[in-house]
């Protein structure tokens, strides 16, 4: 049901590492959507709760600011 | 030397080559970025090459690019600072087929060292203590487990590839091991390769470092050690030189153990042995780790209290010239310590804080206080380069006035647009731990909260 799916935000201003687990991938909670990379540092998005990743809204080597949103997720 | 000398490098280190070039009256040439393009280090040298667009794979790591630079530009000197290919042997290769001098070791003594599993070896054949641990040969979760217990309990399962924390685990008994190896395997192989290795988990670490210097001549030299035992991430924020507790015999040993290293692969130029310790600072108690083949963040610490200018050494010791003193003239003069100045939120487990800095103010340099900075107030911190944008270092005649005056030096510093860790060091420095020299290289992280909140509460 659309009304349950959540959008992922990345926390900080970054590029885009590396997709870890592409549109359809079925996670644990904590396991790794997205890694980041900023001023060095690999920053992996997680999962919320377990569930399935929707949509990732971003290529790898993207820039994002603070607060984009970088995928879509269904608890 | 009257050849131009190309710093293959941003922000405050090549900042700090052009100075001592400048002083030396050698001509410099800068290489940017486009995104780069009005920065500091720019306009620190002489003159400047556009290398690429922003991404360090498309400039400061783009070997042909630099290559071109230096081609164009006449330099016959590279200076490649620390990071970026500083320690890329096919770079300094690349430099020898250009028919130009690369300012560090020979490429041999840089893959030497750039293995760690080699690099270990060759530190046990010369006699260096290197902390136990097992390479890993056997991958079998039987064989892992039959080393870590012949190692003895607790252990850190490594990423043989790893690097940054990532693919890492502590164990503390058999029975938590099959599962903590699943888990380190786990996260590695996300970057293609699970092969772990186990080491011995010092508990209380510190992290003690010995700078050396060796010249075409066969001469080697030490200039006494760092400390480095403050970290976040695995990486370094604050140094000092020398280490509190460090005694002279025992200085001496581990300036020898560097040396052996340093004599054992032909080593020329400036380099660091890493070394891990248990606290209290003893000789059994002291493991090799590795060797940095090139100049480090932290060097100006052993500056302030040799007297001795490290870039002007490598700048000698690559153009021939042998190193006029020996191991007595070495001075050790106060105490010296350093404080890494990043765009960094403590606040947000040291989250990296890009963006447009709008205000800056740092305090004026004097006698006993260096600021070597790589940016200008309307810069704009990029996520493409590291969060360091400044190092603020002290010299004083003891080690409390020493960190004193650095807590002092780090609450004079405001930044606007980006977040700045430095009222977060200055608490650091004035904690407990630091003052009594208790730290250890889990301090920064265990006491976060603490050091974040004291402070908030320090008068601006």
């Amino acid at each position: 049901m659309a009304e349950n799916i959540v959008t992922i935000r990345s926390e900080i201003g970054a590029l885009v590492w590396k997709i870890a687990a592409p549109a359809g991938t079925a996670l644990a909670e904590d396991d790794t959507i997205i890694i980041l990379e900023s001023m060095k540092m690999e920053i992996p998005i997680m999962a919320p709760h377990a569930g399935t990743v929707v949509e990732i809204l971003v290529t790898e080597g993207q820039q994002v600011e603070e607060g984009q949103a970088v995928a879509t997720f269904r608890p | 030397m009257d050849v131009t000398v190309l710093i293959a490098n941003r922000g405050e280190i090549a900042a700090r080559i052009a100075r001592t070039c400048a002083r030396m009256a050698i001509p410099s040439v800068a290489v940017y970025s486009d995104a780069d393009a009005t920065a500091l280090h720019v306009t620190a040298a002489d003159s400047a090459q556009r290398i690429g667009s922003a991404h360090p794979r498309e400039s400061y790591l783009c070997i042909p690019a630099i290559i071109a630079a230096a081609e164009r530009s006449g330099a016959r000197y590279v200076h490649p600072g620390y990071g970026f290919l500083s320690e890329n042997a096919d770079f300094a290769e690349a430099c020898a087929a250009a028919g130009l001098t690369f300012i560090g070791p020979s490429p041999a003594a840089i893959r030497a060292m750039g293995g760690k599993a080699a690099a270990r070896l060759l530190a046990e054949a010369s006699g260096v203590p290197c902390l136990p641990g097992d390479a890993g040969a056997d991958q079998s979760e039987e064989a892992l487990l039959a080393a870590a217990t012949r190692i003895g309990f607790p252990v850190m399962v490594k990423a043989v590839g790893g690097g940054g924390g990532r693919g890492m685990r502590r164990v503390a008994d058999a029975a938590a091991f099959p599962a903590a190896l699943a888990a380190a395997r786990r996260e590695a192989a996300i970057f293609g390769d699970d092969r772990m290795l186990i080491e011995k988990l010092v508990e209380s670490a510190r992290h003690i470092e010995v700078q050396i210097l060796a010249d075409s001549h066969g001469n080697v030299l030490h200039l006494h050690e760092r400390d480095c035992t403050l970290q976040r991430r695995h990486q370094k924020l604050v140094e000092e030189c020398p280490a509190p507790g460090m005694d002279a015999a025992l200085r001496a040993e581990l300036g020898r153990r560097a040396c052996a290293l340093a004599r054992a692969v032909g080593y020329v130029g400036a380099g660091t042995v890493e070394f891990i310790a248990e606290a209290p600072l003893r000789a059994e108690s002291i493991w090799f780790m590795e060797m940095n083949t090139r100049l480090q963040v932290e060097h100006p610490v052993t500056e302030m209290v040799t007297g001795l200018d490290l870039v002007e050494w490598q700048l000698r010791i690559a153009r021939g010239e042998a190193l006029p003193f020996t191991q007595a003239d070495i001075r050790l003069d106060g105490h010296a310590v350093e404080a890494r100045l990043c765009a960094e939120d403590p606040a947000r487990q040291f989250l990296p804080s890009p963006g447009h800095l709008t205000a800056l103010s740092l305090p004026a340099e004097a006698p006993g206080l260096r600021v070597d900075s790589g940016v200008r107030v309307g810069d704009i911190v990029t996520a493409y380069y590291d969060s360091m944008l400044a190092k603020i270092i002290v010299h004083a005649p003891t080690r409390a006035l020493a960190l004193q005056r650095l807590a002092d030096a780090l609450d004079s510093c405001r930044t606007g647009g980006v977040r700045l860790n430095a009222g977060f060091l200055a608490a650091a420095l004035r904690s407990d731990e630091m003052r009594e020299a208790r730290m250890d290289t889990g301090f920064l992280e265990s006491a976060r909260k603490r050091l974040v909140e004291s402070a908030l509460k320090e008068p601006a």
